[in-house]
């Protein structure tokens, strides 16, 4: 009998240590499924970040770094210039992207660098507990906006991928959802996109993917990816970007 | 002229303290630097930038100091001897960076070319950061080595020496200038060494080809991993404070009173040692090179009646290491100014006169 499916070389097989529900075990197989697809995995270098996804490089079978809170995209433009044969990406959360690294991350994709960003978007601070985040929609309860964001009090969620989109060193942004098989399976062509992207040295990729988090959002696992598809996805698109 | 005919036609050529260690790193093999404009240290990004690209490394003006030394830890990650320079105010920005890269035990080399603060301050020379370099300056139970050149040409030593430290111990190592050595320009005996090959750091990201997965990384969240990291950290302190001290000692063995100054100080208290000595004082000094590990072992006091004077361009922050290393066996006695102050021959002098 043909094996069609089984765990990515890219993949360690080791206990998740993220809570039930969470789309980071989805995003990091995604990751890991193109990478084998690509036959890049010995030459690619991951970027985790700080966050929930801190310790990625315990789940991926590459070469990995660490980076403090919001500098990936520096890092990882260093690593790239220093090493252009490899393939460099960065995996991000969006306080770590858009609130903490939105200096770094702006001028990496206005520099054009010839990199990948994975920027997972769950509408919280996940680690520290739940906190608001810069992409936190409005009304959304947190453990900093007991009473739901206010506008007047906290500002608008910040559409990072829309601002990036506007500069040209930019080459390609998405945005992608995980919560059904059909948005999965999107989700993985664009990631796929990204490093074909690199690739190709066509310059600066970013796949934002919208992600559950029903720890901090109060919901179970199924009413969470509902939430998405209901609310989420309203104030954030999905589809290509740039 | 072009820097590669020149360094071939001439063996000494006459540049600034910040055209020095630009050159010294190059001359090292240093292969990526990343910057930010500030000064007064803005003739070494220059520098790079003009003959980086040159030498086949990377050249990046970061956006700020934060993407900068960020850049410098991924370039070291990934096995490129990696730079970043900068002064004061901008080296307290990098500290986060550097306490990542203390952590991840990446070698690397940043330069401090001193002005005054503390705040904005202003760009006149100071030697106010002292205890930020010696003592970690970021988070973390951590050091750097601290080098101090005193002249165009040491500065120009050093920086290439600073690449060899902080390849052997995997170590950042800061060079702690002023903006009078950044600016002022000396002639350079150009000596470029043979750099020892960069494949020679099998931890480094180059991709898992070959072998199992390599992580750079300082977090140890598992109990006890985080005490073994320190642990690690400590010894190899200890092996740098036992092999790594450096200074300078004049007229030690009659001295009554001993001059201690590093940097652009130890000139101006050379100067007055020099005319005390011709008036028959027996005056000596010690010019520490390393500040960290701070070479103790230079202040060791023969009678209890030799007195040590410190003079900085600070108020007193290299004081406490002296203060620490005579550990009460002598009298210290300080002289400083700050804020673009700096002690003149002359009061050097009536200083060292009013405690003979």
């Amino acid at each position: 009998m043909e094996r069609i499916f089984c765990r990515p070389e890219s993949l360690y097989d080791v206990p998740t240590h993220y809570c039930p529900g969470c789309g980071h075990g989805i995003a990091h197989r995604l990751v890991a499924e193109i990478i084998d697809q690509l036959g890049i995995r010995e030459r690619t270098i991951g970027i985790a970040p700080v966050g929930c996804a801190v310790v990625a490089y315990n789940y991926w079978k590459f070469d990995c770094s660490e980076a403090a809170h919001g500098r990936a995209l520096a890092v990882a433009t260093a690593i790239k210039r220093v090493r252009p044969q490899n393939i460099v990406f960065t995996y991000q959360g969006d306080g770590d992207l858009a609130a903490i690294g939105t200096n770094e991350t702006i001028h990496a994709a206005n520099r054009g660098e010839n990199l990948t960003a994975i920027f997972i978007n769950n509408a919280v601070y996940g680690m520290t507990g739940g906190q608001m985040a810069p992409t936190t929609l409005l009304g959304q309860k947190t453990s900093t906006t007991l009473e739901g964001r206010d506008r007047k009090k906290h500002g608008y969620p910040l559409k990072i991928s829309e601002m990036l989109a506007l500069l040209a060193g930019v080459h390609y942004i998405e945005r992608v959802s995980l919560h059904n098989p059909q948005e999965v399976l999107k989700a993985k062509a664009a990631i796929r996109q990204a490093f074909e992207n690199q690739i190709n040295n066509a310059g600066f990729s970013l796949v934002e993917i919208l992600s559950p988090c029903p720890t901090y959002w109060g919901l179970n696992p199924k009413e969470s990816l509902d939430w998405i598809r209901d609310h989420m996805q309203k104030e954030f698109p999905l589809g290509r970007i740039k | 002229m072009a820097r590669e005919k020149r360094q071939k036609e001439f063996k000494k050529i006459l540049i600034s303290g910040n055209e020095a260690i630009a050159e010294g790193a190059l001359a090292a093999g240093c292969d990526f630097y990343a910057g930010y404009p500030i000064t007064p240290q803005n003739e070494l990004i220059g520098y790079m930038a003009k003959y980086m690209p040159k030498a086949g490394g990377v050249f990046i003006q970061a956006e700020s100091e934060l993407a900068a030394i960020n850049m410098v830890y991924g370039a070291s990650a990934a096995g490129a001897r990696a730079m970043t320079s900068s002064s004061s105010p901008g080296i307290s920005l990098k500290q986060e960076g550097i306490s990542y890269i203390a952590g991840a035990e990446l070698p690397s080399v940043i330069v401090n070319i001193m002005r005054g603060g503390p705040g904005l301050g202003n760009i006149a020379p100071a030697q106010s950061d002292y205890f930020q370099a010696t003592r970690g300056g970021g988070h973390g139970d951590y050091h750097t080595i601290v080098l101090a050149p005193g002249s165009v040409q040491e500065a120009y030593d050093l920086a290439q020496r600073s690449f060899d430290l902080a390849d052997k111990y995997r170590i950042p190592v800061i060079i702690l200038g002023d903006g009078i050595l950044g600016q002022m320009m000396e002639p350079v005996e150009l000596s470029a060494k043979k750099i020892k090959p960069a494949n020679l750091k099998p931890w480094a990201l180059t991709g898992c080809k070959g072998r199992k997965p390599n992580i750079i990384k300082s977090f140890a969240l598992a109990e006890g991993a985080l005490e073994k990291l320190n642990l690690k950290l400590q010894q190899k302190y200890n092996i740098i404070k036992n092999k790594e001290t450096r200074f300078k000692g004049l007229f030690l063995d009659d001295a009554k009173i001993v001059l201690v100054a590093y940097g652009t100080m130890a000139r101006i208290a050379k100067s007055s040692l020099t005319r005390m000595r011709l008036a028959g004082e027996r005056i000596g000094m010690i010019r520490p090179i390393s500040l960290w590990p701070f070479p103790k072992q230079a202040f060791c006091p023969r009678n209890k009646k030799i007195k040590y004077l410190v003079i900085e361009m600070s108020y007193g922050q290299m004081l406490e290491d002296v203060q620490l290393a005579v550990n009460g066996k002598a009298q210290v006695e300080f002289l400083g100014r700050s804020g673009g102050g700096i002690p003149s021959e002359d009061q050097i002098i009536n200083k060292v006169r009013k405690i003979l």
